[in-house]
């Protein structure tokens, strides 16, 4: 086989996804390797691409009513959507990874070729961080509340930060 | 501390720690880096935190680090920058120190930078995650990299509690990096692989077994002067010691195959090696006018002619800090100048003469 932008032999045969639609390309080394090369102008849309390789992993063994109501799901602490985690490709606060856990796995395996931690530990409060999350919940439910002016339960609220934040704050010797 | 511009003008005159050209294996290997993604459990990751949200963060962030030098328990000393108030010129600077990524030097919001006065550590708060600290070494040293990365996260999250959990280690804005939240990569300058054309075969090696190239400035970036970065791309499922090894076993390989690659140029093309090589060395030292692609591209032919003997009168000290000087921002710093691309290649071309103690030493040699 040629390649398909010079007479050269095509040694290369890659599968470039445009708009979502596989297209296959056959080229030689040299043109392959131009075709590769990001341009300086590419350079700021890693992004893009991070959030094409993510969305292209997940659509993977869904169908479109399946990816469709999981796209709705939302992370009760940050708000963030499914489908803005993949538009994006960045999470919203710690606590998706456990809740998006089951859609996580598949993307991480296909990342990371496994699913899970080996490596440092920190040495305090590895247990507490979880709750610690749950403050991201609570902040942002103490603004709604403000914002509703639904002052008792803004100033329940508070309380509830607070002791959470002072527990945190002895623990770590401040 | 303030980091004000006369500081910025007195670091600009030194190269910084990744180009001091010295370390294990430095005619090949320009310098290690290791770095940790981090966040605090109780705020929104970066993307979704309101601008309340970077504020606290970066308050919290800069008072607990700058507790550990009243306290002693952090060695250097951590200099705190305000990203977001400096001028666009300050911040290319301290990208092209390798200090701040690029997308930390053009994002928007609240954002810092902490950075020891020898350039070996740098704490960004607010890029993409919360904390990214590095710590950078000259040449092939990240055993040492990783023993001092690894005691900085202990002294800060003996502070601060990170997003964390059991399964998935380390939480992280992006998947990528979660698990460990390490990034290790070694820079090697590798112009007889590019000139012989086996740098791609290279590559694609490196690829299959899931290391990362990138060049010089990162990310998307082409490859600058033949200069190259290798990276893990795997965080979770292996621990650091492991991730960093994997690394560090290819760098001999490399170092062997540019080495290999060298001796075959100078074995069956010496005559035209010491002239592509000449040649280079006699354009810097005399062009009046010269854009910063093409001066990478020339010092990468000195840098290898000077290692490999062809040119005796130049240190390699001396073309590692023509590298990062004649970089826009930093011809700007050092001159005290706003200069346009084109004063700037009129500037970049007196500075080469200058240094390489060509015709423009004086004045009067127009």
């Amino acid at each position: 086989m040629k390649c398909q932008k010079c007479d050269k032999p095509a040694t290369f045969h890659i599968t470039d996804l445009v708009d979502g639609k596989p297209n296959e390309l056959h080229l030689c080394e040299e043109c392959a390797h131009k075709f590769l090369a990001p341009s300086s102008e590419e350079s700021g849309e890693v992004l893009p691409a991070m959030a094409g390789l993510l969305a292209q992993h997940l659509a993977v063994g869904e169908t479109a009513e399946e990816l469709a109501r999981l796209d709705q799901r939302s992370c009760p602490v940050c708000g963030i959507t499914f489908l803005e985690f993949r538009k994006q490709g960045r999470l919203g606060c710690p606590h998706d990874y456990i809740n998006f856990a089951s859609e996580l796995e598949p993307l991480l395996l296909n990342i990371h070729g496994e699913t899970r931690h080996v490596g440092k530990v920190p040495k305090f409060c590895a247990s507490g961080a979880e709750q610690q999350t749950q403050l991201i919940r609570l902040r942002r439910e103490m603004k709604d509340a403000i914002a509703a002016e639904e002052y008792e339960q803004a100033s329940s609220l508070r309380d509830e930060i607070r002791a959470i934040e002072h527990a945190r704050d002895k623990d770590k010797g401040k | 501390m303030d980091f004000s511009e006369l500081n910025l003008q007195e670091i600009a005159q030194t190269s910084g720690e990744w180009l001091r050209g010295s370390g294990p294996e430095s005619d090949i290997v320009i310098s290690s880096r290791i770095r940790l993604a981090r966040n605090l459990a109780d705020f929104p990751f970066i993307s979704r935190a309101t601008d309340t949200d970077r504020a606290e963060i970066g308050k919290i962030l800069r008072d607990r680090i700058e507790k550990l030098h009243e306290e002693g328990k952090f060695k250097g000393q951590l200099v705190y920058v305000d990203v977001s108030a400096l001028e666009a010129v300050d911040r290319q600077f301290l990208v092209e120190r390798q200090l701040i990524s690029r997308e930390h030097a053009d994002a928007e919001g609240a954002r810092a930078v902490l950075i020891d006065q020898r350039e070996q550590t740098s704490v960004m708060i607010n890029e993409e995650d919360h904390l990214r600290i590095q710590v950078l070494k000259s040449g092939l040293d990240l055993g040492a990299a990783w023993e001092q990365i690894n005691e900085l996260d202990d002294l800060i999250e003996a502070r601060v509690t990170y997003a964390y959990n059991d399964r998935f280690g380390y939480l992280t804005a992006c998947p990528t990096n979660v698990g460990t939240g390490l990034r290790v990569s070694v820079m090697l300058h590798l112009p007889a692989l590019v000139i012989t054309r086996q740098i791609d075969k290279v590559f694609r090696s490196l690829q299959k077994i899931n290391l990362a190239v990138r060049g010089l400035y990162g990310e998307g970036s082409q490859a600058q002067g033949d200069f190259y970065q290798v990276s893990n791309q795997v965080t979770l499922g292996q621990n650091e010691e492991e991730l960093t090894k994997k690394v560090a076993d290819v760098i001999p390989v490399l170092i062997d195959y540019e080495r290999k690659a060298r001796d075959f140029l100078i074995r069956e093309s010496q005559e035209t090696l010491h002239d592509r090589v000449s040649r280079a060395y006699g354009i810097l030292r005399t062009a009046q006018t010269i854009s910063s692609e093409e001066t990478m591209h020339l010092l990468s032919s000195l840098r290898m002619g000077v290692n490999l003997g062809l040119i005796r009168d130049v240190e390699i000290p001396t073309v590692n800090k023509l590298f990062v000087h004649t970089q826009p921002a930093h011809l700007q710093k050092l001159t005290g100048m706003e200069l346009d691309s084109s004063d700037r290649n009129i500037e970049r071309a007196t500075y080469l003469r200058r240094h390489l103690s060509g015709d423009g030493a004086g004045a009067g040699h127009n």
